[in-house]
């Protein structure tokens, strides 16, 4: 078994706001998918990453200098990472496929986890 | 259901920090929903959700008064409000007492009798019913533009009179009651006989006049007769409508409902709160409507119904408030007791003096009546009329054919 990432990425100026039902059934959805994934003992873990205060930070001439977001120009952010568990590429990438983040998200980037190795 | 938990949390904002600040309120209602959106899809659904969105709402609801300096001196008051939700958290008896009076205040003043009716309906829709602006649109078949704008306006006007946030005192909570009555009358009435659009029943209406009824003649402001009779008549009306439309969503008539698919628990349900509206000397006009709804309950078939009832109900209706609506109903009740020439006579005085309402039962009727009387052609004319006015998808379908069929003899 390896593990893999599934990098949720989002565009949070995207859609209008949604009704309390709507988002009811959203949740609903990502829920029963993140459930069925707990029952195959296939999920790792996750967290949603803010939208708001990313900042950068590099070495420039020997000094740490930090700028605004990866995203100040771009829409989209990094907004939240699924770790799951699965035989090989090919299936981290079929299980990532059901994810509804692809209905309500902009992508998501499938990477593996580059294990110590014995 | 998130919606009834907007409505829930909502009321209880208000009651705590006043109803000027209901624009604030329903932001952070909406923030705590969407926190949800974000957060439980990756934690998963805490094990008390409607504990956690209340606590983030509030929360957030403190952070944004304590910017406002204005509210320095009212603070400690309202953060003692709060922590006695805290404590109050596991659900006890007072907790649910709290909560019902909470709603209702919000019912009460979104129905107060300064507003327009259809100001009041979607005000009550938005504030105690969880529903958008957009999904209100939908459902009354209005632009989301002009549900917001009535939203807003209303609003304004309630601020602007100082109205206050309290429970109805003794003497004026008969014309309050009303007020709410018929709110909920409209709304379900909406839901129910959609007069245009594609769907015949939007059933999501009637299921929230309901739930508010219910929540009203639970409590003991109203729990009065003539709420327990509309909430009667709503629930006999509920309980036909799997039978009410078919497969393909085409409006069937109650002559030709399937009535085994009628909901026997929601006509117990009727039931029950017929007796209990039957407590007291009152006799509203819910009460007779109740009534005939509770004969068409208790009917195997068209031909078994208690017609001579009916028609007693109609008559006691008529002479509360004459209307057009009733005398063509009370028609078509005749019709099934004495025949149709008695039927037609009865309509006759209304039919030669105007002959064209915009009212589409009164052309079904009269073409229904007249076929039989085998005037076929103003018959047709009848039905193409009722099918020109119909801006429902589902009954204009249903009338064009019953005119291509006149058409064919």
């Amino acid at each position: 078994m390896a593990r893999y990432m599934l990098l949720l990425h989002d565009d949070p100026s995207a859609g209008g706001p949604l009704s309390p039902d709507q988002i009811q059934a959203v949740i609903a959805e990502y829920v029963a998918w993140s459930d069925k994934l707990a029952a195959n003992n296939q999920l790792l873990g996750g967290d949603k990453l803010t939208n708001e205060g990313g900042r950068v930070l590099k070495i420039n001439g020997g000094d740490v200098v930090t700028s605004d977001g990866p995203y100040a120009e771009a829409k989209e952010v990094l907004g939240g990472y699924y770790a799951i568990e699965a035989p090989n590429y090919g299936e981290a990438v079929k299980i990532a496929s059901t994810c509804p983040h692809l209905h309500y998200g902009s992508r998501i980037e499938v990477r593996e986890i580059e294990e110590l190795g014995d | 259901m998130f919606r009834h938990q907007a409505g829930e949390i909502t009321a209880r904002l208000v009651t705590a920090l006043g109803w000027q600040h209901l624009d604030l309120i329903e932001d952070v209602v909406q923030d705590a929903l969407e926190k949800a959106l974000r957060v439980w899809p990756f934690r998963g659904v805490p094990e008390q959700p409607s504990s956690w969105l209340t606590t983030v709402a509030r929360n957030a609801a403190l952070d944004r008064l304590r910017r406002e300096r204005s509210w320095d001196q009212r603070l400690p008051q309202v953060e003692a409000h709060f922590a006695r939700w805290q404590a109050d958290q596991t659900v006890d008896e007072r907790f649910i007492e709290e909560l019902s009076d909470d709603q209702l205040r919000m019912i009460f003043i979104c129905c107060h009798p300064s507003l327009s009716n259809a100001a009041r309906v979607c005000l009550t829709l938005k504030t105690v019913g969880g529903f958008s602006t957009a999904e209100i649109g939908s459902g009354l078949l209005l632009r989301e533009a002009t549900v917001a704008q009535r939203i807003v306006r209303a609003k304004r006007r309630l601020r602007q009179q100082h109205i206050a946030l309290e429970l109805p005192p003794a003497d004026q909570l008969a014309q309050r009651l009303d007020s709410v009555l018929q709110v909920i009358y409209l709304m379900f009435n909406e839901g129910h006989t959609a007069s245009q659009g594609e769907q015949l029943l939007r059933l999501d209406l009637c299921h929230e006049a309901i739930r508010l009824l219910r929540l009203l003649v639970n409590h003991p402001l109203g729990d009065q007769p003539r709420a327990h009779a509309l909430l009667a008549m709503m629930l006999f009306h509920a309980a036909r409508f799997p039978a009410r439309t078919n497969s393909v969503g085409e409006l069937v008539l109650l002559a030709d409902q399937d009535r085994s698919r009628w909901e026997p628990a929601l006509i117990a349900d009727g039931f029950r709160s017929l007796h209990q509206a039957a407590s007291g000397t009152e006799l509203s006009r819910y009460h007779i409507e109740a009534e005939i709804s509770a004969c068409h309950a208790l009917a195997k078939n068209i031909e078994s119904t208690d017609w001579s009832r009916i028609v007693i109900c109609y008559d006691r209706l008529i002479a509360l408030r004459p209307s057009l609506v009733l005398t063509v109903n009370r028609a078509a009740a005749l019709f099934h007791l004495d025949g149709v020439q008695a039927a037609w006579e009865s309509l006759s005085t209304v039919a030669t003096e105007g002959w064209d309402f915009g009212y589409i039962p009164f052309h079904v009727v009269c073409a229904t009546l007249l076929e039989e009387l085998g005037q076929t052609e103003t018959a047709r004319r009848h039905w193409a009329r009722a099918k020109d006015l119909s801006q429902n998808a589902a009954s204009g379908r249903y009338l064009a054919e019953r005119e291509q069929h006149l058409r064919a003899i």
